[in-house]
């Protein structure tokens, strides 16, 4: 035996020095945007860690903030420009200086400019820089302009914009602490990955909720829920239209709030035939009217009328009028809706949803809960208390990536606002700068462009109708994605998954330039990668390239980087300054305002340049109006930074809202202040203003909240938002297509404008179904998810995360495989009318049986990403966008409209219907179709054996070790739930740094 | 052979891990991957990173799979898996050289690389498959409940916790002493009915996982009141309203 115990102690040191120095900054390894800590050594990052006092993260970090490292350890990092030498997708390029890409650059864009600054297609991915990026467009002029949001979530954006003033994700959240009933639709694991993962944590320990999960796949968040209801994709409006229908038979909804807060009391013309069917009525001055209960009409601004939602009027011009909410019950009164009628569609039995809505009638109703919190409304009217009704939801991609998605997103607002449960105690809450008026402004600019002329507003906006449509006389598109056109009117994001296509058929334009940024195009972003590839190395028949110039800034050697004419390297997110801006998107949660910034944490150690940096340079370049002085110098010499700092939107409101004014005392307005940045830093980079308690709730009516958001510029005026059960903007798309109004659309698509904007939320089979169901023989569904590790991030040749998953199979069920005769492992061909991909059979059991589904995004092409050849990520890896259509089936007269939601473009990749067979036994092995491989650019050797940190151990220090801390996960709600586990100390209680700091 | 400690250990420190919340999101893997690539056993190796076979040291692993149960439907778990820090450690008696061993002061189990021969006998005696190997450096590596973390006055206080159970997004890992029956962990383990992974082993693991909690609300059976329609007819329901509140 040896006696282990000799000089033990020596042994493990246990207070090592870790690191030279520790810098905060905002994580952005997906799209939360967490504050981190980041412990550097050498200048080599030792160790990143969450910000516990961030309100994002509270101190977590997920899987993605933590390979971080090796997002900056990548490989793959460009090095410097690029030039093509070779032909497009080759990847063959020459190395360039900076001055020589950026008067490149600067040549093509000025060029287009001085012809039509429409002649240039900008656009960035996931880009947390829009209100940047959108009004250097703006000033440059052109309209063609959007990010990334066409593919990932415009429906939910636009939806929740044009029925209760917020949405989902970024401008809302579930009330965690108090909500009884929680309920998420579909793929939710991205959008937000750590918040949400940090409420599920806390509502499951207190147990005294329920978490029902609403998903084909039995995965991830899903895993943990109470109860998973295992839906048919794309069904998810119907199944909410089918509790609506049940709360209303048993009238389980709200009429107090309803009538105070929504439109549900507003009278709705009933003139079938007239240019005033389905209009709200309106006194002489515009006000809309509503009836009593004695039958009187009254304009909504007289405080004497408690309306009423039912009844039939008639009104001083003889039309009939019925309240909006009247309208809307009827239609989900309709047996049609009725569980038994959805059940087979849904695949989820009638007496489920039966339960379900029972349970949520209980939550909301019987489950009442009071704060015993004051406020006072946007008329001055005084609550001694605020009722909340705990039953809150979350959707997100599942319910977006349809066809139907905008109206099935609706139809979850509508049975919120109906059981009143919209930013209420225990509801969904709004987060600032939301809510907005319904939809919020401005109409999106660029009817006219001109050479050398910025645009007359920001590209991208909200029509109210028709005649904020970006169309010609003849009603057809101007954008290049055709975004605000009849086809797509309410295009909020732009259709960035539209515009190689259109690009390259010059329909409805050509373009000279097209510029984009940090999204894969060329792979795994694209729908329909093959033709993708297509229309990026397309040639006219003089020899030159369908689409002209293509510039591309990415920070990593992507597949995209393939196809560019020129290279534009940019930095990692540890090396460059950023702003997450209330002008964009920022960091507020429901009970606080926020705003943060990203500061260079690491020295460059390669010639490449921050994206902003770049645009500010071309911007000067090109002597864009608010990038130069009247002598043509440079406005912010210092670069972002100096932007962030010193650019103003309006008058003493500029990208960051802390420490404005001269003394740094100013919150959201204020003159500059140079030392603003240096406040954030000092501060953790991020800036939060905590609501009171009698502004956290009731926002959209709360006098106390509305005028803070006055001060801040969020709202123009302290009027109410008034949400929409009806939406009147809809309304007037549909009059339009029936002929009526100035702005009208072509013959050819009243048709589809009249069916799909229908005032009140509507269910219909995603348009791959109606296909399908003509008998095409594509009997499943199938679908992607990200895995947790990796969702939203872009970078999936991380070498931590890729040990993780470097392959995906396409799962399928276990009865469906039977049925097949698919064994686990083994290839299968997966058939869509578009195309068939080759892919390895997994099996599982929670899954709905007619869907299958994988990993999105782990398919590398081969060269990509600087792993080699055999890396299973090229071999074993695919990508389902292979075959999804970018454009739907011919019509009759041959015109195909994109993949896409007809109200606001969104595009449709989860409408996908396809067939499987087993593969014969030759063809296991590898992944098809298989691209030959890319070019490498000049990259730094892979090594063959990573030892990473080995030179970052740290020394010891002559520091006595001190006592360990316990820490309990959750510990308020444990300590809550279970005698002996103390309150208010250790970690995740909130209000533990308040605590050690006074 | 090397011995335990003559007299066990007072102090058992050890995780706990809430099974009902885990998400497999592998947060916790990767924050313990970073954290000890400069740590105790630096450098966690990694073969082939950017190649066909990727493959590294990681002390901490996520395994997610689905569960069948005739009666109460099935369920898909993450079951997070590091060392356990056991009582009786087969992998601290097996070691022929004494690199293996169990700390007195707080029971963690740790490799003394210095002494390590790479024979891994260690891994072939753990009965839970948590043991490292690092074919570059030819030793066996292990988690080592960030000892270098733990008690380092060279970080904030807050930090001063393993990283998987700081980082853990959920909230679904918990740290401390398990010796103390009086410690919140200890509280959390009686409460939630925590559980020794593989009992029959007789290693007497000190990590504990918490069970899943029943499902809340009855889960998929009734657990509200029915609803009762107002009417037997649809279009009855809106004249009910109007019945309701109009005066006129």
């Amino acid at each position: 035996m040896t006696d282990g115990t000799a000089a033990r102690d020596t042994r493990a040191d246990t207070s090592p020095v870790v690191s030279d120095e520790v810098k905060f900054t905002t994580c952005y390894m997906c799209a939360c945007r967490c504050g981190i800590k980041v412990h550097l050594k050498d200048n080599q990052v030792r160790y990143i860690e969450g910000n516990p006092d961030h309100p994002v993260n509270k101190g977590v970090l997920c899987a993605k903030g933590s390979a971080g490292i090796m997002q900056q350890n990548s490989p793959a990092k460009l090095r410097k420009p690029l030039l093509r030498v070779g032909e497009r997708g080759e990847g063959k390029f020459r190395e360039i200086e900076w001055e020589e890409a950026l008067e490149l650059a600067a040549g093509w864009l000025k060029d287009a400019r001085a012809d039509d600054p429409s002649k240039l297609a900008f656009f960035t991915g996931r880009d947390q820089s829009q209100s940047f990026t959108g009004w250097w467009a703006k000033q440059y002029g052109t309209r063609n302009f959007a990010a990334h949001g066409g593919f990932c979530s415009v429906n939910m954006a636009a939806a929740g914009l044009y029925s209760i003033g917020g949405s989902f994700w970024e401008f809302g959240e579930p009330d965690w602490d108090l909500t009884k009933y929680f309920m998420m639709f579909g793929v939710a694991e991205d959008h937000d990955s750590n918040p949400i993962k940090i409420g599920l944590g806390k509502l499951k320990t207190r147990e005294d909720a329920k978490f029902v999960s609403v998903n084909p796949i039995r995965s991830g968040y899903s895993s943990i829920a109470d109860e998973w209801v295992g839906i048919t994709p794309g069904t998810d409006g119907l199944f909410v239209m089918a509790i609506i229908h049940e709360l209303l038979r048993a009238e389980k909804i709200d009429w107090e709030y309803l009538k105070r807060y929504t439109n549900a009391a507003w009278l709705v013309i009933q003139a079938e035939g007239e240019a005033e069917h389905g209009l709200f009525a309106r006194n002489t001055t515009g006000t809309p009217l509503v009836a009593t209960a004695a039958g009187k009409l009254l304009p909504l601004s007289d405080r004497k009328a408690d309306p009423v939602l039912v009844g039939s009027y008639t009104l001083p011009s003889g039309q009939t009028a019925v309240p909006a909410f009247q309208l809307m019950a009827s239609r989900y009164l309709d047996a049609g809706y009725a569980p038994e009628a959805v059940a087979e569609k849904t695949g989820i039995k009638a007496e489920t949803i039966r339960r379900i809505a029972a349970e949520i009638a209980d939550a909301a109703f019987a489950q009442e809960i009071t704060l015993d919190i004051p406020w006072t409304d946007w008329a001055g009217r005084r609550q001694e208390k605020m009722t909340g009704r705990p039953v809150s939801m979350h959707a997100m991609r599942g319910i977006s990536a349809h066809s139907n998605g905008f109206h099935t997103c609706r139809a979850i607002h509508l049975l919120q606002m109906l059981i009143g449960t919209i930013d209420v105690p225990g509801g969904f809450r709004h987060k600032p700068p939301f809510p907005k008026p319904c939809p919020p402004g401005p109409f999106p600019a660029g009817q006219e462009t001109k050479a050398n002329t910025p645009l007359d507003g920001m590209p991208l906006g909200f029509p109210k109708g028709p005649e904020d449509l970006l169309v010609d006389d003849a009603g057809n598109p101007k954008r290049i994605d055709k975004a605000y056109s009849w086809e797509y009117p309410l295009a909020a994001h732009g259709l960035m998954h539209s515009v190689i296509h259109n690009a390259w058929a010059g329909d409805p334009q050509e373009i000279d330039v097209l510029f984009m940024y940090m999204s894969n195009m060329g792979w795994n972003s694209a729908m329909n990668v093959p033709d993708t590839i297509r229309y990026l190395t397309d040639k006219k028949p003089d020899g030159s390239y369908k689409i002209p110039k293509f510039i591309y800034s990415d920070a990593y050697h992507s597949e995209t980087v393939a196809f560019a004419d020129l290279v534009l390297p940019d930095t990692t997110y540890l090396e460059r300054w950023d702003c997450i801006s209330l002008l964009d998107r920022p960091i507020s949660s429901a009970h606080a305002a926020g705003d943060a910034i990203r500061q260079p944490v690491l020295a460059l150690d390669r010639d490449v340049r921050p994206f902003q940096d770049v645009m500010l340079d071309l911007g000067v370049r090109l002597s864009l109006p608010g990038f130069v002085t009247e002598d043509g110098a440079a406005l912010y010499p210092g670069g972002y930074a100096d932007y962030m700092v010193h650019h103003e939107r309006s008058p003493d409101i500029g990208p960051l809202a802390g420490w404005r004014g001269t003394d740094g005392s100013g919150q959201g307005r204020g003159a500059q202040n140079p030392a603003q940045l240096d406040a954030y830093i000092a501060n953790g980079c991020f800036w939060e203003k905590k609501f009171t308690p009698e502004q956290s709730y009731y926002k959209f009516a709360n006098k106390s909240y509305l005028e803070e958001a006055v001060h801040m510029g969020w709202l123009a005026m302290p009027g109410p938002v008034v949400m929409e059960i009806y939406s009147e903007t809809m309304q007037k798309f549909r009059l339009a297509a029936q002929g009526f109004g100035d702005r009208q659309p072509p013959d050819h698509l009243r048709g589809r404008v009249a069916a799909f904007f229908d005032p009140l939320p509507l269910w219909y089979a995603p348009f791959a179904d109606e296909d399908i169901d003509k008998g095409a023989g594509f009997p499943l569904h199938a679908v992607t998810q990200r895995p947790m590790h990796m969702y939203h991030s872009w970078g999936s040749q991380n070498a931590w995360l890729r040990q993780i998953t470097a392959r995906n199979p396409m799962f399928l069920h276990v009865d469906l495989a039977k049925e097949k005769g698919i064994k686990d492992g083994d290839w299968i061909w997966i058939s869509s009318p578009h195309g068939r991909v080759k892919a390895q059979a997994k099996l599982m059991r929670g899954v709905n049986p007619n869907t299958i589904w994988t990993w999105n995004a782990i398919g590398k092409r081969k060269g990509a990403w600087n792993l080699k050849d055999d890396a299973p990520e090229a071999t074993k890896g695919f990508l389902l966008n292979h075959i999804i259509g970018e454009l739907l089936p011919p019509r009759e007269d041959g015109y195909r409209y994109s993949n896409s939601d007809p109200v606001t473009g969104q595009a449709a990749w989860y409408d996908l219907r396809v067939a499987i067979e087993k593969c014969a036994s030759d063809e296991f092995g590898e992944t098809e179709p298989m691209f030959p491989a890319q070019g490498s650019a000049d990259l730094v050797a892979p090594p063959a054996m990573l030892r990473y940190g080995a030179d970052l151990k740290g020394e010891k220090s002559l520091r006595e070790p001190v006592a360990m801390k316990e820490w309990i996960g959750n510990r308020k709600e444990n300590a809550e739930k279970y005698g002996g586990i103390e309150p208010g100390h250790g970690n995740q209680t909130p209000d533990r740094h308040k605590k050690e700091k006074e | 052979m090397t011995s335990l400690p003559k007299d066990p250990p007072k102090k058992k420190l050890g995780l706990v891990i809430d099974l009902d919340i885990c998400v497999g999101c592998h947060a916790c893997a990767v924050n313990c991957k970073e954290w000890n690539s400069g740590g105790h056993s630096a450098p966690m190796t990694d073969t082939d990173p950017y190649g066909a076979d990727p493959t590294g040291v990681w002390f901490n692993r996520i395994h997610s799979f689905e569960v069948e149960n005739k009666q109460t439907g099935g369920r898909t778990v993450n079951f997070p898996k590091s060392c356990l820090h056991c009582e009786d450690a087969p992998c601290v008696t097996v070691c022929p050289t004494g690199a293996s061993y169990k700390r007195e002061e707080d029971g963690i189990v740790l490799v003394n690389a210095d002494h390590c021969i790479g024979c891994k006998l260690c891994s072939w005696a753990c009965p839970y498959g948590a043991r490292e190997y690092d074919e570059d450096a030819g030793i066996m590596k292990k988690c080592t409940l960030c000892v270098d973390k733990i008690y380092n006055p060279n970080l904030p206080e807050e930090s001063r916790v393993p990283a998987c159970v700081s980082t853990c997004p959920v909230g679904a890992r918990s740290f401390g002493d398990l010796g103390d029956p009086e410690s919140d962990v200890s509280q959390l383990v009686a409460s939630r009915g925590g559980y020794d992974l593989m009992p029959e082993q007789e290693c007497r693991p000190t990590n504990k996982y918490l069970p899943p909690r029943p499902k809340r609300q009855g889960g998929e059976t009734q657990s509200a009141p029915e609803l009762m329609p107002v009417t037997d007819s649809s279009a009855g329901v809106i004249a009910r309203w109007v019945d309701k509140f109009l005066s006129a």
